[in-house]
């Protein structure tokens, strides 16, 4: 646990916020079935529905820390699932690389997080939120990537 | 600048009871481009719609946001609506208030309600920057591929047949008929499987329409709705079925035994073979792997007695190519693999112990005791014969929590035809609960237990052998006491499992699976026989458990679906395809690589610069028939001469912005 969360954590007003970027197919639709299952997850993720989660751009999820995002997810079909045949094994390949260039450049690759939630996977979404907001908790707020306002 | 229009539902209480939709309507009001914004009790009734469509008029709105549901239950729906008011129907977003708020954060409100802000407030963002799409046309192949060869697969085919379309049926095994053909009787009227499934399989293959490959498989399926390549294995038979009259001398002489799959083990069959005398097609296959002439060479009986000289030991397997526009999945189901997991009834070490499925062969007057109820182990009848239910249903433990729907009502068809075929035997059922929820069921389980099966509610912690009989030790719940009972023959109830190798086929399709395996349906009431892949359909037990009816019942649904889209000439295709900026793109075509649909082509354009002479150069071009919009190729290129239209990269940095705020 880093010194400025647990700090943080104490006064705890501050609530991490998640943009999540979801595939249509599998993700967007295990989202779904959380809520048609009523999973009870934190309120702290927002979602973006795209079609593959071959189309989210590191470019995104860039602007998404820099606009003050404390936590990104992607999270799309499972490898061998993907609606689009082969598209997650571009998102997987893809984005471990710039899992590693955000380590290289000393920003907490934690705040990144790639994960496989399938159609029928509705509690695996809600835990994967929960586990996020967790950890974001204990790293606290985003500061280096973030632009002053 | 463009007018956009914010529309909240409440979702009665769905939306409406967590969420301050008045507060959301109001806040969006100040967002930038909206001009007009508003809340209702359900925005897709028709009162709904047409408050939409007025408001569209009268405020001249030309972008429109639907805070509602998930856009994958009701984006259709509001489209229309779009394009009856005159606009551009994909000058629509919706904002999921329902499944990603109001539904999964009660326990918050406050904390749901800024959400619910943020949700609204992203839609808007990209509304704003919505573009008119229009779909292109592509035709419609009028050929039906169905796989899987089981009642709910010739049902299907019937319907699909006799509405004018071709088909084309796939079956694994060397005959039609799938599981069905197995049973006995069947529940709750005890007609004769075979009296009302052999001639529908009869039927399935004369039919002009429907052409039929057993013994066959499918390997790759390419291409999308209305236009789907499909490439299938035809499996060597060994005898040329053109020639063969299917007289049986060549079975007849085989000189191999082995044990027979159709009778689960129970029987022999020869290398040469038909499953069962009523196969269809009535023309026999040999096994490769046991015929002594194909893995010895030595023998070749079966070629010297057959007088139209059928038999063909060279014949390689094929393969066949053919278009399809529509497929209907009708694999069916296995059953659960009890001998793997159940140690306490024995792991299948002890004859007696049977599954239900061997149960159904050994009653079946076609089976191989000629319909005699006996002991496997000594040919005995017996005279007391235990049932177990939900042997791999309902069983967390064994990692199979739900419950396979069919096994009540087969267990009280059991209990009934052993009171009947033995006389003085005794039966007794062990249950958790006995689910009966068809018609007439109820009733059919009431007269078993008239009939004299004894219901014993309650788990069966073991079953051994001791002398000639079997020990089965149980708690009777109800009454509070152990029971023990020495039978001659236990029978246990194994639950329905997907068919083996249907995870590879999903893949092959691209349909997802549910949890346990299943294939997953569209929507679970309102679209219960579509997939989330165009043009795939689904029917009888390979999406989950089910009896005959019902398999029936969905199986004319499907064809009913495919039949309204081949009935088609032309198809509107996704407009939310990639384009190429031509002015951007570097003739790299490293996009072309990622495309899994081959849509990407290579362009020769001429530049002309003024004062220089014009310049030939190559650029990458999306055919829009192909591609099915993942936008892979958008980010790819490095460039950015691709984008993705409907997910474009200034509507995704916009939604970022949005939510970032
Ligand atoms: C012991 C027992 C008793 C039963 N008794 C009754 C009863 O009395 N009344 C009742 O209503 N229901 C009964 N049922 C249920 C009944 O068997 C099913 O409802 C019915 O068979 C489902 O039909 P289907 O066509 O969906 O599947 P199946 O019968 O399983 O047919 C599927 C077919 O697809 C083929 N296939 C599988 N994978 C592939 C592939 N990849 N490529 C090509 N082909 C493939 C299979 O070989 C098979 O022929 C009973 C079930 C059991 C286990
Ligand atoms: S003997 Fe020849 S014609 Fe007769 S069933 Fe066998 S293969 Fe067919
Ligand atoms: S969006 Fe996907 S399918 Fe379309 S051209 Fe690009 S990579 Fe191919």
């Amino acid at each position: 646990m880093n010194k400025n969360g647990a700090a943080e954590r104490e006064n705890s007003t501050w609530q991490p916020k998640i943009v999540a970027f979801l595939c249509n197919w599998c993700s967007y639709a295990g989202a779904d079935l959380a809520g048609v299952s009523r999973l009870k997850y934190p309120a702290n993720v927002r979602i973006i529905r795209v079609p593959c989660s071959s189309r989210v751009n590191p470019q995104f999820i860039l602007r998404a820390f820099q606009r003050g995002a404390d936590g990104v997810l992607v999270a799309g079909c499972h490898p061998g699932d993907c609606h689009y045949v082969t598209g997650n094994y571009f998102t997987r390949r893809r984005l471990m690389l710039f899992k590693r260039l955000l380590e290289f450049t000393g920003f907490a690759p934690e705040r990144l997080k790639v994960r496989w939630v399938s159609a029928a996977e509705g509690g695996r979404f809600a835990e994967t939120i929960k586990e996020m907001v967790e950890e974001l908790r204990d790293l606290g707020p985003n500061r280096v990537m973030r632009e002053e306002k | 600048m463009p007018r956009i229009g914010v529309f909240v539902c409440w979702c009665g209480s769905n939306i409406g009871g967590v969420l301050d939709c008045p507060a959301i309507a109001k806040e969006a009001a100040s967002f930038p481009g909206v001009v007009f914004s508003t809340d209702y009790k359900y925005m897709c009734s028709d009162p709904g719609q047409n408050l939409i469509i007025e408001a569209i008029r009268e405020h001249r709105l030309d972008r429109v946001v639907v805070a509602s549901c998930s856009p994958r239950l009701h984006e259709e729906t509001f489209r229309q609506v779009l394009r009856r008011a005159g606009l551009n129907p994909y000058f629509l977003e919706m904002a999921n208030l329902r499944e990603h708020c109001s539904w999964v954060h009660p326990h918050e409100q406050e904390a749901a309600q800024r959400k619910a802000v943020d949700i609204v407030r992203r839609a808007v963002a990209k509304a704003a920057r919505l573009t008119p799409l229009s779909p292109g046309r592509i035709p419609v192949t009028k050929r039906c591929l169905i796989i899987g060869g089981g009642i709910a697969g010739i049902q299907a085919a019937l319907d699909v047949a006799d509405a004018g379309f071709e088909v084309v049926l796939v079956e694994r095994e060397p005959t039609i008929g799938g599981n069905m053909v197995k049973l006995d009787k069947t529940f709750p009227t005890l007609d004769c499987s075979a009296c009302i499934n052999t001639p529908k399989m009869v039927a399935v293959a004369q039919h002009p329409r429907v052409k039929l490959y057993t013994y066959a498989q499918v390997e790759e399926v390419s291409g999308y709705i209305g236009n789907f390549k499909v490439r299938i294995r035809q499996k060597a038979k060994y005898v040329d079925h053109s020639k063969c009259t299917g007289c049986g001398t060549c079975w007849a002489r085989c000189p191999v035994s082995v044990k027979d799959e159709f009778n689960l083990g129970l029987g022999e069959r020869s290398a040469i073979y038909i499953p069962f005398p009523q196969a269809v097609p009535n023309k026999p296959v040999i096994d490769a792997a046991h015929c002594r002439q194909l893995t010895k060479g030595k023998c070749g009986v079966c070629a010297k007695v057959c007088p139209a000289k059928a038999v063909d030991y060279n014949q390689q397997d094929e393969i066949i190519e053919v278009d399809v526009g529509a497929i209907v999945v009708a694999t069916g189901y296995g059953l659960f693999p009890w001998e793997k997991v159940y140690g306490e009834y024995g792991y299948g070490r002890y004859p007696d112990v049977i599954s239900g499925m061997a149960f159904e062969r050994l009653v079946n007057a076609a089976g191989p005791t000629g319909g005699k109820i006996q002991r496997p182990s000594d040919g005995k009848e017996p005279k007391t014969v235990v049932f177990i239910q939900c042997v791999g249903s309902r069983d967390e433990a064994k990692g199979k929590a739900y419950c396979s729907r069919i096994c009540c009502m087969y267990t009280a068809k059991h209990a009934h035809q052993v009171l009947e075929k033995i006389p003085g035997a005794r039966v007794y059922v062990f249950y958790i609960d006995v689910r009966t929820f068809g018609k007439g069921y109820e009733e059919f389980y009431r007269r078993v237990m008239e009939e004299g099966a004894v219901y014993i509610r309650g788990r069966v912690s073991k079953v051994f052998q001791e002398g000639s009989k079997l020990i089965v030790k149980g708690a009777d719940t109800l009454l509070g006491e152990q029971v023990e009972i020495a039978a001659d023959m236990v029978v246990l109830a194994t639950g329905v499992t997907p068919a083996e190798g249907a995870h590879d086929l999903a893949r092959m399709i691209g349909i997802p699976v549910d949890k346990d395996g299943f294939f997953q349906e569209a929507h679970p009431k309102l679209r219960p026989v579509e997939t989330h892949t165009g043009g795939v359909f689904l029917a009888g037990a390979c999406q989950g458990p089910k009896d005959i009816p019902d398999t029936v019942a969905q199986a004319s649904g499907a064809a009913a679906k495919v039949c309204a889209l081949l009935f088609k000439d032309e198809l509107e295709t996704n407009p939310m395809v990639s384009r190429v900026n031509e002015a951007l793109c570097t003739g790299c075509l490293a996009c072309q690589k990622v495309c899994p649909y081959r849509a990407i082509q290579e362009a020769v354009i001429t530049e002309r610069i003024p004062g220089q002479p014009p310049r030939e150069r190559i650029v990458a071009r999306v055919n829009e028939g192909l591609c099915q919009g993942c936008g892979a190729c958008a980010v790819t290129c490095r460039a950015g001469a691709i984008d993705l239209k409907g997910f474009t990269n200034d509507q995704l940095l916009a939604e970022v912005d949005a939510l970032c705020l």
